[in-house]
């Protein structure tokens, strides 16, 4: 069978991605140094208490204790690099047309659905995708939406009286601080099934996020044509 | 066959084929249909010359990924040296002239009600027990003429043990007379009374809503700059040079200090505090005077403030030694 190369990410959003990959995990890393300082945040049901952020255990095998000031001069340090490169994401998706690409159609939510429990082996039937199936252009849209808010919720908990109307609109300073955490929470979530389903997918998938190339079968009704047409 | 039938004749049989493919597999239109989602598809070649091709790509892009992330790495191991720390107070210093920019003194945070106001204990550094609230005085130095005020003093020092555990770059300076002003509480006490209910927001980050009582640093100043008495803040932007740049605030032991930018300190929502929920302020929340802001961390509201002093010199700041940000402003 004849097969072509085809061009799956362009330049500029394979260096966006991967930058962004490293200066997330630094605002992560440094979020949870600052966080220590006041690890007030659990997931309770009924007052039981069923998970603290974070246990002691978690906080000494990453050596997180008594570095609140490390992780202050990294958070914003690496914030304007984390946002710029955002911005220039965002900006070039639009500009491109990629846009199209990710963002949710009518029906994804729906697709969405039977794509997940496709993928959590409960259902056999693959929804009609395009270059994305419906949960990633949900989860790829989703974690943009993530980081704007990310950005936002960061400058109303660091600026609460230059942007004391911001602070004040998302509920005040400690509610701006919570949503702030959750959002971490979910980045680290997105972090962890984005990694698990790259694996699943495989070598060559990955390898297009990289080279911005992947190996398709020739469209047979083209090669067909062709043959004829030479013959 | 022309150019033009060809292309129909592909589309045909394209849709064809997709229609067959899903209508085999019982779905609905396919997405990249509905979206017109274009590919990029290079030429037919053999599936030997593909993979040759797609090697070369990948070696290449490879190589500048790899050269990427070792340079990245490196990169960021440099900077985490303790040596390049002054890059990261250079960014704190950026941040704090972004901020500077946007500043206004007519922002204010938000109020709260009094019922809300509640208090918590927290950093007791320059609060030494040798130490006589009767006997304190405030002192006031930095200003040009000194002498023209009848609190003038000709002769300051600061008292008690400055046993702070200091750090080491830093030797404590040296406690020398100056001349200054003295101030009795009673005499902060006659500039006008202002009460704020406000959230206090420690850098550990944790808030607590506190009422205060007390009067405005601006109230306070505009006795020694006569610009300050309109009640109203001058566009520090535009006219720097009617005040100092900076104020640095000691305890009397000069265990702790701090240092404010004046934008910051002239704020309406700045007090020279006495009282706290109501009642004369208790040692560990820092009497017999104390420094309260809605425009920064905690750690710039200096608790039992021994001395101020109005200097265009940066002033050393306690935890601005230990890696925090000079400004932590709000």
């Amino acid at each position: 069978m004849q097969k072509q190369l085809e061009k799956k990410h362009p330049l500029a959003i394979r260096w966006l991605h991967w930058i962004n990959f490293p200066l997330l995990a630094l605002m992560i890393w440094s979020g949870m140094l600052i966080y220590w300082a006041n690890d007030i945040y659990a997931i309770r049901i009924f007052g039981y208490e069923l998970f603290k952020f974070f246990p002691a255990w978690f906080y000494e095998t990453l050596g997180i204790p008594f570095r609140l000031a490390e992780g202050i001069s990294l958070h914003f340090f690496f914030m304007w690099f984390f946002a710029g490169n955002g911005l220039i994401y965002v900006i070039y998706l639009i500009a491109s047309g990629e846009w199209r690409a990710i963002l949710p159609v009518p029906g994804s939510f729906k697709r969405a659905m039977f794509v997940t429990l496709h993928d959590l082996r409960i259902v056999k039937k693959l929804p009609p995708q395009g270059k994305y199936n419906d949960a990633q252009r949900i989860a790829y849209t989703g974690v943009i939406v993530m980081g704007a808010g990310s950005i936002i919720t960061g400058l109303a908990i660091y600026k609460p009286l230059q942007a004391a109307w911001l602070t004040s609109l998302l509920g005040g300073y400690a509610w701006v601080r919570w949503i702030h955490f959750w959002l971490t929470i979910f980045f680290v979530l997105f972090f962890v099934v984005h990694v698990v389903q790259v694996i699943i997918a495989g070598w060559a998938n990955f390898r297009s996020m990289i080279t911005g190339y992947d190996i398709a079968d020739a469209d047979a009704a083209e090669t067909a044509i062709k043959e004829v047409e030479t013959a | 066959m022309s150019e033009k039938d060809e292309e129909v004749l592909v589309e045909k049989v394209r849709e064809l084929e997709n229609a067959k493919r899903s209508e085999s597999r019982g779905e609905g239109p396919n997405t990249a249909v509905i979206l017109n989602e274009k590919r990029e598809l290079s030429e037919a070649v053999s599936a030997g010359e593909a993979k040759r091709r797609m090697f070369n790509r990948s070696r290449r892009t490879f190589l500048i990924g790899g050269a990427t992330a070792v340079l990245g790495y490196f990169g960021y191991s440099w900077l985490r040296k303790p040596e390049n720390f002054y890059l990261f107070e250079r960014m704190f210093r950026f941040n704090e002239n972004v901020s500077q920019a946007f500043f206004e003194s007519s922002d204010l945070a938000p109020e709260f009600s009094r019922e809300l106001a509640g208090a918590r204990v927290n950093g007791m550094i320059g609060l030494g027990e040798d130490f006589n609230a009767d006997e304190w005085q405030l002192q006031v130095t930095g200003l040009t003429d000194p002498q023209q005020f009848p609190q003038f003093s000709p002769s300051m020092t600061f008292t008690g043990e400055d046993n702070a555990p200091r750090s080491l770059d830093t030797p404590p300076p040296p406690n020398e007379s100056v001349p200054g002003l003295l101030f009795s509480l009673e005499d902060i006490k006659r500039l006008p009374r202002v009460e704020m209910t406000t959230e206090l927001k420690c850098i550990e980050g944790w808030v607590q809503i506190v009422n205060w009582s007390g009067v405005r640093f601006s109230d306070f100043a505009a006795q020694f700059f006569p610009v300050l008495r309109t009640g109203e803040i001058p566009d520090l932007h535009r006219l720097p040079e009617i005040l100092t740049k900076y104020v640095s605030l000691v305890t009397p032991d000069r265990g702790y200090y701090v240092g404010w930018d004046m934008q910051s300190i002239l704020h309406p929502q700045t007090l020279l505090a006495y009282e706290m929920n109501g009642e004369p302020l208790k040692p560990e929340h820092g009497a017999p005077l104390r420094l309260v802001t809605t425009t920064k961390y905690g750690i710039k509201q200096i608790k039992r403030i021994g001395r101020i002093e109005f200097t265009n010199e940066r002033p050393a700041d306690y935890w601005a030694e230990r890696d925090y940000d000079w400004y932590s402003g709000h």
